[in-house]
C-alpha cells in the first residue's frame, strides 16, 4: 500500500452516481450528499429518474442517476458538467457521458457490460476494451465480484448481495473524497436498522469499498473540499417538497391555527401531500381528496372554519383549481395555493420542470380576479416563501399562489433549521364583536374583511361567490357596488407592495445590464452572475420572489440600466409582464427543454449581450 | 392541540337553544317562483333546527349553484353559497376541521349528480357526517329549464326540444351504491314525512342523503304527481317504516311482497295475503334497500319513500380524530422544531 498518495485540494466537484432503475443510485446519491454535508460542506443535488414506475432492467430509458455538487462556496445548482460519474451498467455510461468533463473521473462497473448490457445500450462493442474512451481518466472494477466475494457465506440470496454494489461503489467515492466512513455507517444503520442482516452486510461492503479504493495502484489521487464558512446551529438536506410541508406546519404553529391540506396527487407536488399526511402527531389534518376541484374547494371549507388552509398541485392541477380560486378570491377567504410547476401544456413533461405557470398564476381566471404570486429561488427557500405565502393570506385574507417547480420540489440542499422564534410573527384576527359585525367590514389600512368563524354567536352570516354589496355582505347587482367591489379588492392586493421587502440588486446600481431572475433560476443565474463579477464584468443582478404585486422600487431600479435580461423557463411570461408594466424593452432568454439552465448557458448569453449591445 | 379557533369558541358564550323557527329566519328575501317546492323545504328546515338541541351559530348550511343554492341566505344561521357542484366538497373540508358543527348541503340534481357527481358519490363513500338534502325537480331550472341527469328519458326541455335520450340516475341507488349510510327520500308536498327526515339526517352520524322529490313550477310542473297529489299519492307510493309490513293504498288494502328478490304488489283485501306475507322494512339491511331503490325501475310499484337504509359505520370526520389522538397518545404532542430539524440533523457551532 502506498502510505504517501497525494490528496489534491478542490473547490468543488459535480459527483454523479447512475445506474440502473434497481441499482439504487438515489440511495447512493443521497448518501454521499448527507454525508458531504455533515462535514460542513456545501452541496446541492438532484435526482434524476425515468418517470416509468420500473422502467426495464438495463435499458438506456431505464437510467436512474442522483447529481451532486459539492464545495466550499457559490454552490447553488447541481452542478453544470460532470467531474466523477459512477456508472454501473452500459446503459447509465452511454446517457450520462455527454455530461461529463473531458479528463473527468469515471468509475464503472465492469460487471454491467456484458452482452446482454451492451446490446440494450444498443451498443455495438464495450467502450471499455476500446479507446471510446481515452478522453476520460476510466476506472473500471468488477464491483458485482467483489460484493459477491465479500459476502460469501453471509447467509444473504445473490440477489441481496448484488444489490449491495451500489454500497461498494459508495465505498469507493467516499475514499476518492477522503470522506471519513463515521458518519456514513450512522446513516446506513438508520435506513438498514429494521433488517440487521442487511445492515451488517451493507456496512461490510461499505468500508470495504473505501479499501478496495486504498489499495489501486492507479486509482486517481484523492480530492479533498474543504468545509463552508458556516452560520452556528442546526443542519439538515431538505428538499422544495419537503420544505413546503414543513414550512405550511411552522405557519399554523406561528400562527397558532390549525392546519388543513386538501390535496390530489399529482407528479411533482405528490410529496407535500404524503409528507404532511404523517404529520397526525401535530395535529395537521388533511384530506386527500377525488379530484384537484375537491382538494381545493375542501381547503375552502376549511378556511371558512377558521384553519389555515393549503392546497397543492402542479400546473394541470391549477388549471382545474382555478374556478375554485375565484370563489377563495370573492369571499376573500385565507388559502395557501402551492403549484410545483412542470413542463407543459397537458400532460406534457410530468416529471421535469418549467416556469410557465406564471401568467396561469397571475391571470388565468374569469372576471376581475387579483391575487398575490409568489416563488421561491431554492429548495430551502420553499419553506419561508410558504410562511411568507401564509403570511400574505391571513394578514390579507386571499388566497395566495406560491410558485416552486419540479427542479426545486426534487432538488436538495443543506438548509439552517430556524428556531420558531426566528419565524415572522403571524397574527390573526378573528371577529370578536358581534354588535360591531359585518361580514365586509374592512380593516382601513389591509383593507382585509374580517374573518368570522361558525361557532360565534351573533355572527352568523352567508358568504359566496354572487358579488356581494360592500361592508353588509348582502347579495347585490348594484353596477355602482360591484365597481367598487372589483376597484376594493384589486386595492387590497396592490397595496401589499407596501408590505414586501422592495427589490435588492446585486453588483451594481445601474449599468450596462441587468438580469432579472424568478423562481429557480436562482442558482443558475447566481453562479454565473458570481463567477463573471470574479472575471470582473460589470452586471447587476435581482432575483424577484414576489410577482405580483412586483416591489414598489422595481420600476425606478429599471430606469438605472441600459439593458435588462430576464432568462426564464418558458416563453418570455415574466418579460411580457415586465414590458407590459414598466413600458421598457426587455431582452428575453428562454430555455423550455424540461431542463434547468446551466450556469454556463446564463455567462454566455451574458457576455453575448455585453459584446453586442450598447 | 390548542390552537386559536378552540380559545375563541370558548371565549363567546353558547346560545340558548329554546329558539323557534322564526330564529332561524334570515332578513333576506325569499326570491323562489311562487309555488315551488323550494318553500316547504326551507320550511322545515327552518322549524326542525330548534328540534334537534344544536346552538344555531354551529349550524352551516352550504350550497352550490341552482335555485336550491340560494338556500343558505334564507336560513339566519352561517352560510356558504359556493360554485357549481362543490358545495360537498366544502363541506367536507368544513367538517373534517370543525367536527363541532352541524353541516348541511343543500343542492339539486344537476348540482349534486351531474357537475358534482365526483363530490357526492366520493362524500358518501366516506361516509362524512354531513346531511345533504338534494332538491330533485328533474329539470335544470335557474338555467332556465334544460334537462338534468335525473330527468326521464323522452323528457322534452329546452335541450331536449325531441326528448332526451339519457338514461336517468336514481339518486337513491347512486346513493347507496356508493356507500352512503343514511339514505331516504321524502317530498315537498309531506311536510311531515320531511320534518322527520331532516330530524333523523341530523341524528345520524355520518353521511345522510336527503332526495326531496322538488316541484318545479316553472320548467316541470307536476313532474311527481303521481307521488304528491293527494288524490293519487297513496296509491303510488309506499311509506317506509323500519320493522312494518309495506303496506300502501287508499284503504291500506295493498302490500308489497317478495318474490325471491323481486317486489310485486299484492291485494290485501280478498283473503289471500295478509301482512304477515309482507316485506318486513328493515333499515338496517342493505340488500333490501337497494332492493326498495330498484322499485322505482318499475312503474308498476309504488315509490317508497322514507328511510331506504341507516346503518352505522364510523364517519370519516371521526375517523381522522381518532387517528390524530391516537398517534398524540403514542408519541405525544409534536414538537415543531423537532420535525422541522428531523433525524438527519447536525450541528455547526
Amino acid at each position: 500500500m502506498d502510505v504517501n498518495k497525494t490528496i489534491n485540494k478542490t473547490e468543488n466537484a459535480v459527483v454523479r452516481f447512475a445506474g440502473d432503475s434497481g441499482d439504487g443510485m438515489q440511495l447512493s446519491g443521497t448518501f454521499f450528499a448527507n454525508v458531504v454535508a455533515s462535514q460542513g460542506i456545501k452541496i446541492n443535488t438532484f435526482p434524476d429518474y425515468p418517470s416509468e414506475v420500473r422502467a426495464p432492467e438495463g435499458t438506456l430509458y431505464g437510467v436512474s442517476a442522483f447529481q451532486v455538487n459539492i464545495g466550499t462556496s457559490n454552490i447553488h445548482t447541481p452542478g453544470d458538467k460532470i467531474d466523477v460519474l459512477v456508472a454501473m451498467n452500459a446503459s447509465s455510461l452511454k446517457v450520462n457521458l455527454p455530461r461529463v468533463k473531458k479528463g473527468g473521473i469515471l468509475i464503472v462497473n465492469k460487471a454491467g457490460f456484458n452482452d446482454k448490457n451492451l446490446k440494450l445500450a444498443q451498443m455495438e462493442e464495450s467502450p471499455l476494451d476500446s479507446d471510446a474512451l481515452k478522453d476520460y481518466r476510466l476506472f473500471s472494477f468488477d464491483i458485482t465480484r467483489q460484493v459477491k466475494e465479500i459476502l460469501a457465506g453471509s447467509g444473504l440470496s445473490p440477489k441481496d448481495i448484488e444489490r449491495t454494489k451500489n454500497i461498494f461503489a459508495l465505498g469507493i467515492t467516499y475514499w476518492l473524497f477522503d470522506i471519513p466512513l463515521q458518519q456514513a455507517f450512522r446513516w446506513i444503520e438508520k435506513k438498514f436498522a429494521k433488517k440487521k442482516d442487511l445492515l451488517a452486510a451493507n456496512l461490510r461492503v461499505l468500508e470495504a469499498g473505501w479499501h478496495f479504493a486504498e489499495d489501486q495502484e492507479n486509482f486517481a489521487p484523492q480530492l479533498a473540499i474543504a468545509p463552508a464558512e458556516q452560520q452556528s446551529g442546526y443542519y439538515r438536506n431538505i428538499t422544495g417538497n419537503h420544505a413546503v410541508a414543513l414550512g405550511l406546519v411552522a405557519a399554523a404553529k406561528k400562527a397558532k391555527l390549525p392546519l388543513f391540506l386538501g390535496s390530489y396527487p399529482i407528479t411533482p407536488a405528490s410529496e407535500i401531500l404524503q409528507y404532511i399526511s404523517g404529520y397526525k402527531q401535530y395535529g395537521v389534518k388533511h384530506l386527500q381528496a377525488e379530484d384537484e376541484i375537491g382538494g381545493i374547494t375542501s381547503a375552502i371549507g376549511a378556511a371558512f372554519g377558521g384553519s389555515l388552509a393549503a392546497t397543492t398541485t402542479s400546473g394541470p392541477g391549477l388549471s382545474l383549481k382555478i374556478e375554485a380560486i375565484g370563489l377563495a378570491i370573492i369571499t376573500e377567504l385565507p388559502l395557501v395555493i402551492v403549484n410545483v410547476q412542470r413542463a407543459g401544456p397537458s400532460t406534457g413533461l410530468p416529471t421535469k420542470p418549467e416556469q410557465s405557470d406564471l401568467l396561469q398564476a397571475l391571470h388565468g381566471r374569469h372576471g376581475e380576479a387579483p391575487l398575490p404570486v409568489i416563488a421561491a429561488a431554492s429548495s430551502t427557500d420553499c419553506f419561508h416563501m410558504t410562511i411568507e405565502a401564509a403570511r400574505i393570506a391571513l394578514k390579507y385574507m386571499t388566497p395566495v399562489i406560491l410558485l416552486t417547480d419540479g427542479y426545486l420540489a426534487q432538488g436538495a440542499e443543506p438548509w439552517r433549521v430556524p428556531s420558531l422564534d426566528e419565524l415572522p410573527k403571524l397574527n390573526v384576527d378573528f371577529a370578536t364583536d358581534a354588535q360591531e359585525f359585518n361580514p365586509y367590514r374592512r380593516d382601513p389600512e389591509t383593507l382585509a374583511r374580517l374573518w368570522a368563524i361558525p361557532g360565534m354567536k351573533g355572527m352568523e352570516h352567508r358568504i359566496g361567490g354572487l358579488e356581494k354589496q360592500d361592508v353588509t355582505g348582502n347579495v347585490s347587482h348594484d353596477p355602482e357596488n360591484h365597481q367598487k367591489m372589483v376597484e376594493l379588492r384589486q386595492q387590497k392586493i396592490d397595496n401589499i407592495s407596501k408590505d414586501i421587502p422592495p427589490a435588492i440588486i446585486e453588483g451594481h446600481q445601474s449599468g450596462k445590464l441587468l438580469i432579472i431572475g424568478w423562481g429557480s433560476t436562482y442558482g443558475a443565474i447566481k453562479t454565473a452572475f458570481d463567477d463573471l463579477q470574479k472575471d470582473g464584468l460589470s452586471i447587476s443582478y435581482l432575483h424577484l420572489r414576489h410577482l405580483n404585486p412586483l416591489p414598489a422600487n422595481l420600476g425606478e431600479i429599471l430606469h438605472q440600466f441600459d439593458n435588462i435580461l430576464v432568462p426564464e423557463m418558458n416563453m418570455g411570461q415574466l418579460k411580457m409582464l415586465l414590458q407590459a408594466k414598466y413600458l421598457l424593452p426587455i431582452l428575453g432568454y428562454n430555455k423550455v427543454k424540461g431542463q434547468p439552465f446551466k450556469a454556463e448557458e446564463i455567462k454566455a448569453k451574458i457576455k453575448e449581450i455585453l459584446t453586442t449591445e450598447v | 392541540m390548542k390552537t386559536n379557533v378552540d380559545e375563541i369558541l370558548k371565549s363567546v358564550p353558547v346560545s340558548k337553544i329554546n329558539l323557534t323557527a322564526k330564529d332561524f329566519k334570515s332578513d333576506v328575501d325569499v326570491r323562489w317562483c311562487a309555488g315551488c317546492g323550494s318553500y316547504a323545504i326551507l320550511s322545515q328546515s327552518q322549524k326542525v333546527m330548534p328540534d334537534i338541541g344544536i346552538p344555531k351559530e354551529k349550524v352551516t348550511f352550504i350550497s352550490g349553484i341552482g335555485c336550491s343554492g340560494r338556500f343558505p341566505y334564507y336560513m339566519d344561521v352561517y352560510g356558504f353559497h359556493a360554485i357549481h357542484g362543490r358545495a360537498l366538497a366544502i363541506a367536507t373540508g368544513l367538517k373534517i376541521s370543525r367536527p363541532d358543527l352541524s353541516v348541511w348541503v343543500a343542492t339539486g340534481d344537476g348540482d349534486c349528480m351531474s357537475i358534482g357527481g365526483n363530490h357526492m358519490i366520493h362524500a358518501c363513500r366516506r361516509n362524512i357526517d354531513i346531511n345533504v338534502l338534494m332538491f330533485n325537480n328533474e329539470v335544470y331550472s335557474l338555467t332556465k329549464g334544460q334537462y338534468s341527469p335525473t330527468s326521464r328519458i323522452g323528457q322534452v326541455t329546452k335541450s331536449s326540444p325531441l326528448g332526451a335520450l339519457d338514461d336517468p340516475f336514481n339518486p337513491i341507488t347512486l346513493a347507496l351504491g356508493s356507500g352512503a349510510t343514511f339514505v331516504a327520500r321524502g317530498f315537498d308536498r309531506d311536510t311531515k314525512m320531511m320534518n322527520h327526515l331532516f330530524k333523523r339526517a341530523q341524528k345520524h352520524k355520518g353521511v345522510s342523503f336527503v332526495e326531496v322529490y322538488t316541484n318545479c313550477i316553472i320548467y316541470n310542473n307536476k313532474a311527481f304527481d303521481e307521488f304528491t297529489s293527494k288524490d293519487t299519492r297513496k296509491e303510488h307510493t309506499v311509506n317506509l317504516e323500519h320493522g312494518q309490513p309495506l303496506v300502501f293504498g287508499n284503504d291500506h288494502d295493498k302490500g308489497i311482497k317478495l318474490d325471491g328478490f323481486k317486489p310485486t304488489v299484492v291485494s290485501l283485501s280478498n283473503g289471500e295475503y295478509g301482512t304477515s306475507d309482507l316485506l318486513i322494512h328493515d333499515e338496517k339491511d342493505s340488500t333490501l334497500a337497494l332492493i326498495l331503490a330498484r322499485m322505482a325501475d318499475n312503474p308498476e310499484l309504488p315509490r317508497p319513500m322514507g328511510v331506504f337504509q341507516s346503518v352505522e359505520r364510523p364517519s370519516y370526520d371521526e375517523k381522522v380524530e381518532w387517528q390524530i389522538n391516537n398517534e398524540i397518545d403514542k408519541k405525544g404532542e409534536g414538537d415543531v422544531e423537532t420535525l422541522l430539524r428531523g433525524e438527519e440533523y447536525w450541528q455547526v457551532d
